[in-house]
């Protein structure tokens, strides 16, 4: 892709009641890709999301999303943006129905009613298009909270944890559609806490306490930090757990169920570690490239926290 | 098992302290309204009103009339705010709301006790507001025969303990059989009106806040007044709906006369139906949910109904009371409605409530504005 980037944000800037949530945040999104957001609860995603979209004046720094500036021409974007909120933020006393028909009209959509009943076409939306959202379950309320915010054609997608709280099969069918679409061209950028979701992004970015500490290929990521992990898994791993936590030439120690991931940044003295270890135990271990969640862990314990956490959500 | 555990009672109770401390608005309603409302309407309220607005044409000025002017003076029931030289000047004065009474003494009027004629004093009240009138109207009989014993010594001895010399004709204007539904139901419009206003404006502002439903608009390419008219123009409409009915229902039912203009009612009821929309909007920036907006709204319905004139005469407030009253646009309202419905007032008699009515809608347009700014970021 050689067109102009779909998002290029420099040194964004936003402070609520004296603490830096967003600090000097640069971000380049390329047209047509899936780019994920990361980082933990309250780091600052949802209030750079919003100021990528004109909804809040960032108090420092500037950039354009679609070509248009974040400052000045937040009533362009917000035409071609479709900005789906974290929680559900549709009328949930209006059926599916009228809250898509009432979407429709705020973007001055010609041909309303063409554009409603092809967002009802979706299987399983159209069935319900006569029920209150309100007693809608999760996943279709989400469903129709996309249908929603892609209703009027964005070219961009801006999804503030999409999944959250969704079970297994709506999310992958979520995804399905995050990527057709993307196949026909639209950006978007997309919050979220599973790593099984980050990995199917083109891009990352992970932000934690408002800076943003790495972005790239969700393959390259570890390879960047410099990381290197092995795979143990066999009986007494509780104990081996223990014992590894207590040992210095290590990074981390994560467990995933029966299985840990023993990492470090020391090549050698990582192997060591291992080796020492293998012989001394009935575990299995295995030299693995670092997982995407072994880079984020590493990443959130090394970046110290410079501010008292603060809810996300609440602003 | 326990039947009644102490110590997972006190849990749930100390968890309700702990909540009820952290709503500020509804732990200041709980704390602060009660004393305020009981100092507030304590002193202010007062169903034995003093110092009435009072006019006197005065065709005689013999030691009689001066007597009794004197002595209603010193009654302390009325004030005499200045002199009107014809009956017509009289009447505006009692339809605009300027005086409450106006005495007339008639000419040759010292002349005439003299004579032993038995002339008349007359009195017209504004009796719109029946529990206002009643109580001076009440201490008329006292006042006069003080003036009479006090003039008619000496030389008009011999009146005395015969037949009073002067009677006293009390003109009760506006509502003479002083019936209360009179006196209540055009003053009731503007309570109601305030009340479902200000709570329903506030509420379903607030309650796009409260579900999130407001990020999901302001997402959208529309401007804050497309939301704001399009959100506050079907309240408006329940007000046209509220007052048709309210109109009609107290003819039929109540036999309410409509004797005043119709256009400037029209033009008074919908400032007021602005200004208070514009309150509940005011109010919707102050709060967080919509119980907090509906204890607000609650509160300023209150001093609405007490200091405003509705259920207690206005003029039996304390002056600072009276001025606290003034800043309440249901009182001007009350007034507007009062005089137009039965005293058959135009817009030239309810200019000053008008003008009132205008300089609270532009502080609270200026407040609510301010407010909205700093809600948005």
């Amino acid at each position: 892709m050689i067109d102009k980037p779909a998002i290029s944000v420099r040194g964004l800037t936003k402070i609520f009641d004296g603490r830096k949530v967003v600090d000097n945040f640069d971000m380049d999104v390329a047209p047509g890709t899936i780019h994920g957001f990361l980082g933990p609860n309250g780091s600052g995603k949802t209030t750079t999301i919003r100021m990528m979209c004109g909804l809040l004046t960032p108090d420092a720094g500037q950039g354009q999303c679609l070509g248009h500036d974040i400052r000045r021409d937040s009533q362009k974007i917000k035409q071609n943006v479709g900005y789906m909120t974290q929680r559900f933020s549709l009328y949930e006393d209006l059926t599916v129905r009228e809250n898509l028909d009432f979407i429709a009209r705020m973007f001055g959509m010609p041909d309303r009613r063409t554009v409603v009943a092809q967002a009802l076409a979706h299987p399983g939306l159209g069935e319900r298009a006569d029920q209150l959202a309100g007693t809608l379950s999760g996943g279709w309320k989400q469903r129709l909270a996309l249908a929603a915010c892609t209703i009027h054609r964005p070219r961009l997608l801006l999804l503030d944890e999409p999944t959250a709280g969704v079970d297994p099969k709506a999310r992958r069918d979520f995804w399905d559609e995050i990527r057709q679409l993307a196949a026909r061209g639209v950006t978007a950028l997309v919050s979220t806490h599973y790593m099984d979701e980050a990995v199917q992004c083109d891009m990352i970015a992970y932000i934690a306490f408002g800076r943003k500490l790495i972005s790239g290929r969700a393959q390259d990521i570890p390879a960047q930090l410099g990381l290197y992990s092995w795979r143990v898994d066999g009986t007494g791993i509780d104990a081996l757990e223990s014992k590894l936590r207590q040992d210095e030439r290590l990074a981390q120690v994560v467990r995933f169920g029966d299985v840990l991931h023993v990492s470090g940044t020391d090549e050698n003295a990582l192997d060591a570690v291992a080796e020492q270890n293998r012989k001394s135990g009935p575990q299995r271990w295995r030299r693995q490239a670092p997982t995407l969640e072994d880079a984020f862990i590493f990443l959130m314990e090394r970046s110290s926290d410079h501010s008292a956490p603060h809810s996300e959500s609440s602003r | 098992m326990t039947l009644f555990s102490v110590s997972r009672f006190v849990a749930v109770l100390m968890k309700e302290f702990i909540q009820m401390r952290r709503d500020r608005v509804t732990f200041a309603m709980m704390i602060g309204v009660p004393l305020m409302q009981l100092v507030l309407f304590g002193y202010a309220i007062n169903t034995d009103p003093r110092h009435m607005p009072t006019l006197l044409e005065m065709a005689d000025d013999g030691p009689v009339a001066r007597a009794v002017v004197a002595s209603m003076k010193t009654s302390d029931y009325f004030d005499f705010i200045g002199t009107v030289t014809s009956r017509a000047e009289g009447d505006r004065a009692l339809r605009d709301g300027t005086a409450s009474f106006v005495l007339v003494i008639p000419p040759n009027f010292h002349h005439d006790v003299v004579r032993g004629l038995r002339p008349s004093l007359l009195i017209s009240a504004d009796a719109s507001d029946p529990a206002a009138a009643g109580a001076a109207v009440a201490a008329l009989s006292g006042i006069v025969q003080t003036a009479i014993d006090q003039t008619l010594d000496g030389p008009l001895n011999f009146t005395a303990g015969a037949p009073p010399p002067f009677s006293v004709t009390v003109h009760r204007k506006f509502n003479p059989e002083g019936e209360t539904a009179i006196y209540v139901v055009p003053g009731l419009l503007g309570i109601i009106l305030s009340m479902t206003m200000i709570m329903i404006t506030a509420v379903a502002i607030v309650r796009e806040n409260e579900r999130g439903t407001m990020e999901a608009l302001i997402a959208t390419p529309a401007r804050p007044l497309e939301v704001m008219l399009g959100k506050i123009l079907p309240y408006v409409m329940v007000a046209y709906v509220q007052t048709l009915i309210f109109l009609v229902a107290a003819g039929l039912l109540f036999s309410i006369p409509f004797v005043g203009s119709a256009w400037a009612f029209f033009a008074a009821f919908n400032l007021f139906v602005l200004l208070n929309l514009a309150l509940g909007f005011l109010v919707s920036t102050l709060v967080r949910s919509q119980m907090q907006a509906m204890q607000i709204s609650f509160f300023l319905i209150l001093p609405s109904v007490l200091l405003s004139g509705f259920m207690f005469p206005f003029a039996g407030m304390p002056g600072w009371a009276q001025v606290l009253g003034n800043a309440i646009p249901a009182t001007h309202f009350l007034r507007i409605t009062r005089k137009i419905m039965l005293k058959g007032a135009g817009l030239a008699d309810i200019r000053g409530d008008i003008g009132a009515l205008m300089i609270i809608m532009a502080v609270v347009v200026l407040v609510a504005l301010r407010r909205y700014r700093q809600t948005l970021d």
